[in-house]
Parts: C-alpha cells; sequence; structure tokens
C-alpha cells in the first residue's frame, strides 16, 4: 500500500456539548473513491468542513500528500488541493459561471481579469470530465445539476487534486445522480481522488471503493465495498440490527380522505390536473413522481395552504375544498411540509413553542391571552418522549435539533390525527423513522413518497403507490446526459434541500 | 413653455447640473460600493457632513485644497471602519449602526467646528476651488460653458465613476467584492475572506461619500454650516437603487436629479404665480416617481444586510 493522499488523524470537534466528531481518522489513497456513510448527525459535514478549514478542529491534524494543513483555513486548503463540493452550493445566483468559478484564483491587485483565458479554461474542463455548462450563464438560470456542475468546475479550476462532496444526489434525480457517479469514475481514472458523503447504500455500494461508517461522531466501521453488504452497512449505520419493518395484514376501512378531479392553475400553467385519490382508514399512500410534477402544491392543499382551482376533496365525507390552515389544524390534517425550516417550524423559538404554535387558540395552551407555559412544556415534553426525537429538550432551540425536525413538526397532533401526509418524508432519515410512523396507530394517512428507490432498495414506502403523476408541468430538459428527462429548474430545490440545517 | 425652452438651452444650467450633481456623484458612488459588498450604509449624511467639515478645516489651518480632500477622505475612512466594526465584526443591525453614524458624524462635525474655530458675525471662509481652464475645449461655444467650466473635483467624480465600473467588473478585486455582496459563504468557500473584503468596501465607500460632503465646503461654498448636506446622502441612498447597483446608471440618476434641482431653481424666478414650494419639492417628487419606474426591476445584491458570520450558513 502506498501513502495515502490524505490523512486525518484523531480529529475531535466539539459544539457546546455535543461532540460532532470524536478522534477520527481515516485515510485516502490516490485514484480511491471513499465513502462517508452515516446517519444525519453522524459527524460527517462536519468532519469535511475541518477538512476544508471552513472549522477548525479542537484537536487531530489533517495531512495532504504527507504535510499538514494548518487548521480553519480553506485557501491553504485549496492550495494543497483540496476541492469541496458544498451540500448548500457556495454560489452566487446573480453572477455567471466564470464569476463563480475564477473567483479567489487571481490576485486580489490585478488591474485586468483574465476572462478570455478563463472561458477557455472552463470550457476545455467542462470537455475532459464531461460537465458541460455555458460560461456566459447566469447561475440564477441554470438547473440545479447544472449548478452542482459549476460547484465541482470550481474545485477543478483551481487544480484540485482530492473532491469531496457532500451528498451531492441529495438534489438530484436518479438518473442525473447516476450520471454524476460515472463521471466521477472517469475522474479517479484521472488521477483524482474522491471522499463523498452519503447516507444511501445502494449509492455507496454501486460508486465507491471503500466506506467509512461513522456514527454520533465516531469511525465505527471500514469496509472495502467489494467486501461488505448494504444489509451489513445499514447495521454498522444505526448501530444495531435493521430489519425490514413488516405490516400486520389488516382490513382497509372506509375512505377517510377522498380526492375527486383536483387541478390547480389555469391552462398551461396548470400544475395539477384532475388528481383522484382516496385513502381508506389504516392505509398508507404513496404519491411518487419527479420534483416538480404537482406533488408540493398537491401536500399544500391537504393543509388548507393552497387552494384547488376544480375539483373536490373530502375529508370523512366532510367538503374540505376550501380548507384554511387553521381549518386543517382543527379537524386533525397533520402534515409535514417539504420544507420544514420554510413553513414547518420556527429554527430560532424553542421546541415547546413550535409544538403548541398551532394550538394557541386551544384553552389548554392559553388562557385569557397568556400562553400556559407549564402545560406547553410538559406537552412538549411528552412529544419527545413518545417520538423519540433525539437531541433535544423541551426548551432547546428549533433550528439546533437539525434534521430531526420532522418529528417535532408531526409531533404537535395529539395522538392519532385522522389523516397525515408527509413531503418528503424519510429523505434525510434511516430506517428508523419508518418504525416510528407504525408505531403510531392511526386511522389513515396520505403520504407524499421518495422520488427514487429507498436506501434498502426496495420502491416508495407507500403501503399502495400512485403511479407517475398527472400533474402537466414539463420541465425542460437540461444539458447532456440528462437522459432527456424532463426536470423543473427547481425541482431539487424543493425537496431534501430544505432539510439540511445543521 | 418658452420659458422652460430658454432655461434648457442655456449653458448656465448645464453648469449648474453638473455642479450639483457632483456630490451626489461622490455619495452614490461611496453607498455603491458598500451595498455590493453588502453592507448598507446609513451613515452617510453623517459622514458627508464629517467630510465637509474635516477637508474645509484643514485647508482652513493651512493645508492646500488637495491635502484638504485627503484629510475629508480620511475622515470617511475613519467612521467607515466605526461602521465596519458595528455591522461586519459585531455583525449589528445595519440600520441602527447606520443612523447612529448620521447622527455622530453630524453632531461631532458641529461640535469639532465650534471647538476649534472662532466665528463671528459671519463664518469665516477659505479660497475654494476655482473653475479649470482647459485649454481648447474651454473656450468652445456652449459646451465651454456647459461642460468645461467645472472645478477639479468635479472631473475627478466623473473620472471615478469610471473607475469605479472598471474595479467593479473587470478585476478580481471587484468579482471578490460583488462576490461578497451575493454570497460571502461562496467567498469564504473560495478561500477569500469575506469580512476583510467587506470592511474595505465600507471604509473606501465611506471615504467617497466624505469627499461629497467635501465638495460642498470647498468647492460650492467656502464655508462650513452644520446643516449643508441637506438630505444629499438620502438622495444617494435613493440613487443606489434607482441605479440598479450601477455605477454608470448611479452616474444617470445623479445627473437627472441635478438636472430637475437646476432647473426648478430657475423655474421660481421665472415663473410667477405657483407657490415656489412646489418648485422646491418637484426634484424629490420627481425622483420618487422615477424610482418606481425604475427600481421594481432592480436586482438587489443577494446578501444585502445579511450579516456574515463563519461557518453559519
Amino acid at each position: 500500500m502506498t501513502d495515502p493522499i490524505l490523512e486525518l488523524t484523531g480529529i475531535t470537534r466539539r459544539f457546546g456539548p455535543l461532540l460532532a466528531n470524536d478522534d477520527i481518522s481515516l485515510h485516502l489513497q490516490k485514484g480511491e473513491i471513499l465513502a462517508l456513510l452515516g446517519e444525519n448527525g453522524a459527524g460527517k459535514t462536519t468532519l469535511m468542513n475541518i477538512l476544508f478549514g471552513h472549522y477548525a478542529a479542537d484537536a487531530g491534524e489533517v495531512r495532504v500528500n504527507g504535510r499538514a494543513l494548518p487548521a480553519g483555513q480553506p485557501r491553504a486548503a485549496i492550495a494543497a488541493g483540496v476541492g469541496m463540493v458544498h451540500q448548500h452550493f457556495t454560489l452566487a445566483g446573480n453572477l455567471t459561471v466564470t464569476d463563480n468559478i475564477v473567483i479567489g484564483s487571481e490576485s486580489l491587485w490585478r488591474i485586468d481579469s483574465r476572462r478570455k483565458e478563463a472561458k477557455a479554461r472552463i470550457r476545455a474542463l467542462s470537455q475532459t470530465f464531461g460537465l458541460p455548462v455555458d460560461p456566459d450563464a447566469r447561475v440564477g438560470d441554470l438547473s440545479v445539476g447544472e449548478r452542482q456542475r459549476v460547484e465541482i468546475l470550481k474545485a477543478l479550476y483551481r487544480d484540485a487534486s482530492i473532491l469531496i462532496l457532500d451528498e451531492p444526489t441529495a438534489v438530484l434525480a436518479a438518473p442525473e445522480a447516476e450520471q454524476l457517479f460515472r463521471i466521477l469514475r472517469g475522474m479517479t481514472a484521472g488521477g483524482l481522488s474522491i471522499i463523498f458523503i452519503s447516507h444511501k447504500l445502494h449509492e455507496v455500494m454501486a460508486a465507491s471503493d471503500r466506506v467509512t461508517v461513522l456514527r454520533a461522531g465516531r469511525v465505527v466501521a471500514e469496509r472495502r465495498t467489494s467486501e461488505t453488504s448494504p444489509a451489513d452497512l445499514a447495521e454498522l449505520m444505526v448501530g444495531r440490527s435493521v430489519t425490514r419493518p413488516k405490516r400486520a395484514a389488516h382490513a382497509l376501512g372506509a375512505p377517510v380522505v377522498v380526492a375527486r378531479g383536483l387541478s390547480v392553475g389555469e391552462g398551461q400553467g396548470k400544475t395539477l390536473t384532475e388528481v383522484d385519490f382516496e385513502v381508506h382508514q389504516g392505509e398508507i399512500l404513496g404519491i411518487v413522481g419527479v420534483s416538480g410534477n404537482g406533488q408540493a402544491v398537491l401536500g399544500q392543499m391537504l393543509s388548507g395552504l393552497a387552494r384547488p382551482s376544480a375539483g373536490v376533496l373530502t375529508l370523512e365525507g366532510r367538503d374540505i375544498t376550501r380548507l384554511t390552515p387553521r381549518e386543517a389544524v382543527r379537524l386533525g390534517m397533520g402534515r409535514v411540509p417539504e420544507d420544514r425550516h420554510a413553513e414547518g417550524t420556527v429554527g430560532d423559538l424553542a421546541v415547546w413553542e413550535n409544538a403548541v404554535l398551532e394550538r394557541l387558540h386551544e384553552p389548554a395552551f392559553a388562557a385569557r391571552g397568556f400562553v400556559r407555559r407549564s402545560a406547553a412544556r410538559t406537552h412538549a415534553a411528552d412529544l419527545i418522549d413518545r417520538f423519540d426525537i433525539r437531541g433535544a429538550g423541551p426548551d432547546t432551540r428549533t433550528r439546533l435539533v437539525g434534521r430531526q425536525h420532522a418529528k417535532a413538526d408531526s409531533g404537535p397532533e395529539p395522538g392519532c390525527p385522522p389523516a397525515l401526509s408527509a413531503g418528503q418524508p424519510a429523505d434525510p432519515r434511516s430506517g428508523r423513522r419508518r418504525h416510528r410512523r407504525r408505531s403510531c396507530r392511526v386511522a389513515g394517512r396520505a403520504c407524499r413518497g421518495r422520488r427514487d428507490p429507498d436506501d434498502f432498495g426496495r420502491p416508495g414506502r407507500g403501503g399502495r403507490p400512485v403511479g407517475p403523476h398527472p400533474g402537466h408541468r414539463q420541465g425542460p430538459s437540461f444539458g447532456a446526459g440528462d437522459g432527456g428527462e424532463g426536470r423543473c429548474p427547481d425541482a431539487g430545490a424543493d425537496d431534501g434541500r430544505g432539510l439540511g440545517g445543521a | 413653455m418658452t420659458e422652460a425652452f430658454d432655461i434648457l438651452t442655456n449653458a448656465s444650467l448645464w453648469a449648474a447640473v453638473l455642479r450639483i450633481a457632483t456630490p451626489l456623484i461622490f455619495g452614490v458612488l461611496g453607498a455603491l460600493l458598500c451595498e455590493r459588498a453588502g453592507v448598507l450604509n446609513l451613515g452617510i449624511e453623517g459622514i458627508m457632513t464629517m467630510g465637509a467639515m474635516a477637508g474645509w478645516l484643514a485647508v482652513y489651518w493651512g493645508a492646500g485644497l488637495w491635502a484638504g480632500l485627503l484629510v475629508a477622505a480620511l475622515a470617511g475612512l475613519l467612521l467607515g471602519l466605526l461602521h465596519a466594526l458595528l455591522t461586519v465584526i459585531l455583525g449589528l443591525s445595519q440600520h441602527v449602526s447606520g443612523l447612529g453614524i448620521t447622527l455622530f458624524g453630524s453632531s461631532l462635525a458641529y461640535y469639532l467646528y465650534r471647538l476649534w474655530v472662532q466665528v463671528g458675525d459671519l463664518p469665516p471662509s477659505i479660497r475654494p476651488f476655482q473653475p479649470l481652464s482647459i485649454p481648447g475645449l474651454s473656450s468652445l461655444p456652449f459646451l465651454g460653458e456647459a461642460v468645461f467650466s467645472q472645478t477639479a473635483p468635479t472631473y475627478l467624480a466623473l473620472a471615478l465613476v469610471a473607475v469605479a465600473a472598471w474595479v467593479l467588473n473587470r478585476t478580481p478585486l471587484g468579482l471578490a467584492l460583488r462576490m461578497t455582496g451575493e454570497n460571502p459563504h461562496a467567498v469564504e468557500a473560495q478561500g477569500l475572506n469575506p469580512v476583510m473584503i467587506r470592511i474595505g468596501a465600507v471604509m473606501a465607500g465611506s471615504a467617497l461619500m466624505a469627499l461629497g460632503g467635501a465638495f460642498l465646503t470647498m468647492a460650492a461654498f467656502n464655508s462650513f454650516f452644520p446643516t449643508m448636506v441637506q438630505g444629499r446622502g438620502w438622495i444617494c441612498i435613493a440613487l443606489v437603487v434607482f441605479a440598479s447597483w450601477r455605477p454608470g446608471k448611479a452616474l444617470l440618476g445623479a445627473l437627472l436629479f441635478a438636472l430637475f434641482d437646476a432647473f426648478q431653481l430657475r423655474l421660481q424666478t421665472t415663473v410667477s404665480g405657483v407657490p415656489y414650494q412646489l418648485f422646491l419639492m418637484a426634484p424629490y417628487v420627481l425622483s420618487i416617481l422615477a424610482l418606481i419606474l425604475v427600481a421594481r426591476r432592480a436586482r438587489v445584491p443577494e446578501a444585502l444586510m445579511q450579516p456574515y458570520r463563519r461557518g453559519e450558513r
């Protein structure tokens, strides 16, 4: 075995009481693809941010080609040949692709920027690595997939020999993700070494040479990909054996939520066209489709945030077509919005505040214009306990709870709401979430499922999938190699993205 | 109608337009630099007042006029540094800090003026910048009087528009500054320091604002009055929006406002029977109208007024 191109030893980093990285060591060989696997909150992103110099580690050392990197300096990391593709792209939407790529590559005191040469080089790099993008395009006009290419080109432009990708497929549709991994494979053939962060087992199995598994800030295992299995990795990742959740067979009851001919928008601008479905008591309904085909607006309708332009929606026989958010809460339509930061929770408020926010009109939580804080806290503590919301107390600021958001969010519904709708509920989580959902026995749930096969290679979690959604919105096709699949420019922006945080 | 036409074809009107526009050009360029880097600088009124006082005082104490401008710029740099410390390092509200600096700068200027200058019946005066005579150009008919009869700072202001446009759009420094105003995290991820860039931009912008103030005491008039900036700073803040954060359009906006102002001054004396207050009001009303028409399409720097803290996203 040759000397590693990159070596991390004893990296430790605390954030307040949280030990995000606990004595982590790992190494990367030249030309290798290493997958960093772990649940959210396992410390993967923190580790990579330390490697790239966004944070300084409390202890430990990063060595590139045997030389130690000074802590906390992205500039030094870049100079040593480390390039990072951030999960939340670090791009300026109002500026051009070239602007975004060349910034930082020239001395600030030059009187004239070498634009022509820069563009030629960007074109050459795009060509070599199969990352087509127009150097003169405004980044804000690009699709998510194209933005990711720009982010990768940024690293390559700075002559990166080590590329770090933080959850690169979180924003991509399945064919785009496959394309990306083909490109990465080509890069390693050209001598690049790659670390990618993921929690998706199937892509780790498909794309990596070696896997390092993190759990709760520690390295728990290291495996050659060829010598492991998804089941093995899943177990290492969550720390206990993962059995496929089984559903006891039970008879379905009467229809609870019924949609007939739901449409949104007029003429060409239609985002939903005559959608029919019913959800029976005791049933989980999955709705599948590439992001941007109307799922978001359907979810909004189920929680009273959007109104259909035609069609009828009923809940237990009652017409709820003109539902207001307040009524949705009152009727017990539980929901987990797709973008939890924007619509679900208020990050700067405490968990207990979020827990009672939509129930402040109830005498249990407010009396004579005052919030009954002790009752609210007790309620929040109870929810945290019952739904296994990790890392939180009633007084924790909600944003610090990170990706456990969804739970806090669905938590408020008392016990068993007659219906729960969840937008991309499982995307940022591992299998555990699904256990939880099953453990609450409910009358009926509508679930908008994931758009790609999940970690265990099964289709979406729905009890009964409803096929490609008849939304009429057709996105243009982006760039070469996307397989010509129609996607909307914002397709990725409204899924997994909203779930980030920590 | 003929009066209006007569006024517009008179070279002295256009000379006045350039003169009135000069402090606005300095101020709007300064405000633009700050905002392009993501920092709103409402300290502009106070910084202009301070510049007006500092430059004038230096000359009153015997310095040359150019040295006076330098002193004014230095005063601006210092107030800019204060604003940057509060908003960039400490991440405080840019509105509150800016208004505070306006109050502080205006009051400090007057305080120092009263402390160091004996004021008799008439405020003491200096010999200000004189119109430059440019061989060949100044003797041209019409254009000579309209354009080439200005003082040196006016030409400096015009030149700075070109310099600012070049620096912003053509140099790596300008790109870093613009990127900082759009997404400071992107700047950091490329190995640059957005905090230093913001501090530098706010200081440089504040120096330009102070030069705008200095023009008032050192070219337009020859004495210092505590209220002489008279809202010109606020006009500059509005002009930045009008200009969609572009130096070229900022020049246009400053000239347009100056035209309204010069025009109404002359209308006041030629048109009778209309209360003069209406004319006084006109430039501001027209500016608001222009703002409504133009600024709706403006593309605001995305990170404007967002404090940058490392490691947070």
